[in-house]
């Protein structure tokens, strides 16, 4: 039998029917849905006069316009209050099932996905959400789709798909301190480049991402999308067996060990052949640090920004010129000197509790410096409730952090959480596009130790450095 | 025989990586229709903070005016899912859009809704950028053909996907056509029930 590779034996077990050419049928096993990409899917299916086929398999949240200050749909002004009635409105058409605001396990999509136990081994799970890439941690193929897509998927449960083509990417050794995950895929997505991953499905492999709790796994997989590859994903293991069970989705007794018997053949074969295969050191990871407007224009916290004149390439010279006016910075000037305005500690990447967890160990005993503005939104009313639990709110709050509700806030700025024109943000999120946290806002994306170092000090700082030297941010 | 899919003046809007935050800023996507894009289209870049358009953005300049093919650079359309992105293009006037490479959900997104999307090598897109530079340009885009017709007997060919090049050239329903398979679903349910009960 030929060597396949995890993202084929997935994706050929989920292969309802040959369309023609080289596109298949594809059943789809979860559907996650939000307020922001649905309505138009919705309408849609009613004009047709079509009902959604699987409402068992499909589940809704408000995530991306709620407001993190009041959990009220009134609260993130009218535009956003429709949105999210009529979110309320087709999932009681439909029989959908919706965390809504109210709900205590409401949060943001793909934090809620995998705490409900959604997200499996081997599943295909797809959401209007290019971040959907997140759930691949769990050994399942799972990609962003846009609102036509949502139609299909709800009419039909299925989707056409063709065969896309396989990327390793090998991270050997182990982390050293104070370099996470985050820092891992950044520094994965500054090598292969923004477009680098277009075409292909990600595995990550390798001694350090077997090391990776969960929660690391997720952040991983979640920024794969910044490299333009369809999916990200990581064959299960026991980290995974262990981090599901118990979950209330997850397989109950009866079905368990079929389960992880079926899970543990999730791999890709000794001898599979992928398209690309890259291999990184992870001893030679730093702690990343955006420079740019765009997540390929990142270095190491210790290293210069470059000039533009470094890049061979003219266009992508061009890009970091623009890019470096739009970021009110120069060429050869240390990270280390820039003040930050605002710190976001929050986002689909990196709102989860272990972030969380790092974030506390660095300002515990600390004061947020005088002038930032700085925020942690957890991702979820789970997160939100064991970080009360832990202690690790009452850390934040006494550091000056503002302790907000679950949702997408500052990573996009749909509601009023937004970095003001100018303004220079630390951000754990994944996107430092133009605009993105809010017009002409600067954003530089970091790690949570990173981002709470940052809060502290007023500007940007290599944690492994200071770790060295004054024995402090552990 | 050839076929025009699409004609008219072309945009060159020369930059890499532009994402479908630039294309359509959040502010827009809270609204549950698919209409009433197309002033949204680009906005940070097509008005200045006062909402006046700026002029030196490329689609203000008065002999783009009208505009119905889009060439650019690399990877376009990455980030986020949001379809409104090819709806505002779509919406602008845009039923063409030519570039080295675009990212994969943005690809699908402006197929599910009809429009053409090529892919050239960079020393193509290089070479249009340079006929655009002389002028403005009026092309003619033969799908059936695989070619943009660049007028004075000039043509570039391209290559697509024959799915896709069908589906644009049938217009076909894809869920109506997804639909056609309904015994091989029903029968995939029943036999993933069996196999995988914990499935749902």
């Amino acid at each position: 039998m030929m060597a396949k590779t995890l993202y084929q034996k997935i994706y050929q077990s989920h292969v309802v029917a040959p369309v023609n050419g080289s596109t298949d049928l594809l059943f789809v096993d979860r559907h996650l849905i939000h307020e922001v990409t649905s309505p138009q899917a919705f309408a849609g299916l009613r004009q047709a006069g079509r009902t959604v086929r699987r409402p068992d398999l499909t589940y809704a949240t408000m995530d991306h316009n709620v407001s993190t200050q009041l959990r009220s749909i009134d609260a993130a002004g009218e535009t956003s209050r429709k949105q999210l009635e009529a979110l309320a409105t087709n999932c009681k058409e439909f029989n959908v099932p919706l965390l809504d605001l109210m709900h205590p396990d409401q949060g943001i999509v793909h934090v809620i996905g995998p705490e409900l136990g959604l997200t499996q081994p081997g599943m295909i799970i797809v959401c209007g959400d290019s971040h959907t890439s997140t759930h691949g941690a769990f050994g399942a193929i799972a990609f962003g789709i846009g609102t036509s897509e949502v139609e299909h998927v709800l009419a039909t449960q299925t989707l056409q798909q063709q065969v896309a083509k396989t990327l390793k990417v090998e991270v050997t050794g182990s982390l050293s301190p104070f370099v996470t995950p985050k820092d891992v895929i950044m520094a994965v997505i500054g090598q292969l480049g923004t477009a680098g991953g277009n075409g292909y499905v990600a595995e990550f492999c390798g001694s350090a991402i077997r090391g990776m709790s969960m929660e690391g796994r997720m952040t991983l997989c979640n920024m794969s999308i910044e490299m333009g590859a369809k999916a990200g994903l990581i064959a299960p293991d026991d980290v995974t067996f262990s981090y599901l069970k118990g979950k209330p989705h997850a397989p109950q007794a009866e079905h368990w060990d079929a389960a992880v018997q079926y899970w543990q053949s999730l791999y890709s074969d000794a001898d599979a052949v992928f398209d690309k295969t890259v291999t990184i050191a992870a001893e030679n990871i730093r702690p990343q640090v955006t420079w740019g407007t765009n997540p390929e224009q990142v270095i190491a916290v210790d290293q210069p920004i470059p000039s533009p004149e470094s890049f061979s390439d003219l266009i992508k010279a061009d890009a970091a010129r623009r890019a470096l006016a739009y970021m009110g910075i120069e060429a050869g000037q240390k990270l280390t000197d820039l003040k930050v305005d605002v710190v976001f500690i929050g986002s689909c990447t990196n709102s989860r509790i272990e972030d969380l967890r790092q974030a506390a160990a660095v300002v515990q005993g600390k004061q947020v410096a005088s002038g930032v503005r700085a925020l942690i939104v957890p991702g979820s009313g789970q997160v939100k409730r064991q970080a009360e639990a832990e202690g690790l709110a009452d850390i934040f709050k006494a550091s000056g952090f503002e302790w907000r509700e679950p949702g997408c806030s500052m990573c996009l700025g749909m509601n009023d959480d937004r970095v003001e024109a100018g303004q220079r943000c630390a951000s754990t999120s994944n996107r430092n596009f133009e605009g993105r946290q809010g017009r002409g806002s600067r954003t530089h994306l970091v790690s949570p130790a990173m981002a709470a170092a940052a809060a502290i000090a007023g500007h940007f700082v290599d944690i492994s450095y200071v770790e060295r030297a004054e024995g402090s941010y552990s | 025989m050839s076929q025009i899919f699409a004609q008219g003046l072309v945009c060159p809007l020369d930059k890499n990586n532009v994402d479908t935050d630039q294309i359509i800023p959040k502010q827009f996507l809270t609204s549950v229709s698919r209409d009433g894009f197309a002033e949204a289209l680009f906005y940070d870049w097509r008005y200045l903070a006062n909402e006046q358009p700026n002029p030196d953005f490329v689609l203000n300049e008065p002999q783009y005016k009208g505009a119905s093919i889009l060439l650019t650079r690399a990877n376009f359309g990455c980030g986020s899912s949001r379809e409104h992105a090819p709806w505002a293009i779509q919406q602008y006037g845009f039923n063409v859009v030519i570039a080295e490479s675009f990212a994969d959900i943005f690809f699908n997104n402006s197929i599910n809704n009809g429009m053409l999307l090529i892919s050239l090598s960079a020393s193509n897109i290089e070479f249009l950028f340079s006929r655009c530079q002389q002028g403005t340009q009026e092309w003619k885009i033969d799908l059936a053909g695989q070619q943009i017709i660049l007028g004075n007997n000039a043509a570039v060919g391209f290559q697509i996907d024959p799915d896709i090049k069908q589906r644009l050239l049938s217009g076909l329903d894809f869920i109506g056509a997804s639909e056609q398979f309904e015994p091989q679903i029903s029968s995939y349910e029943t036999q993933r029930a069996t196999a995988q009960p914990w499935l749902g």
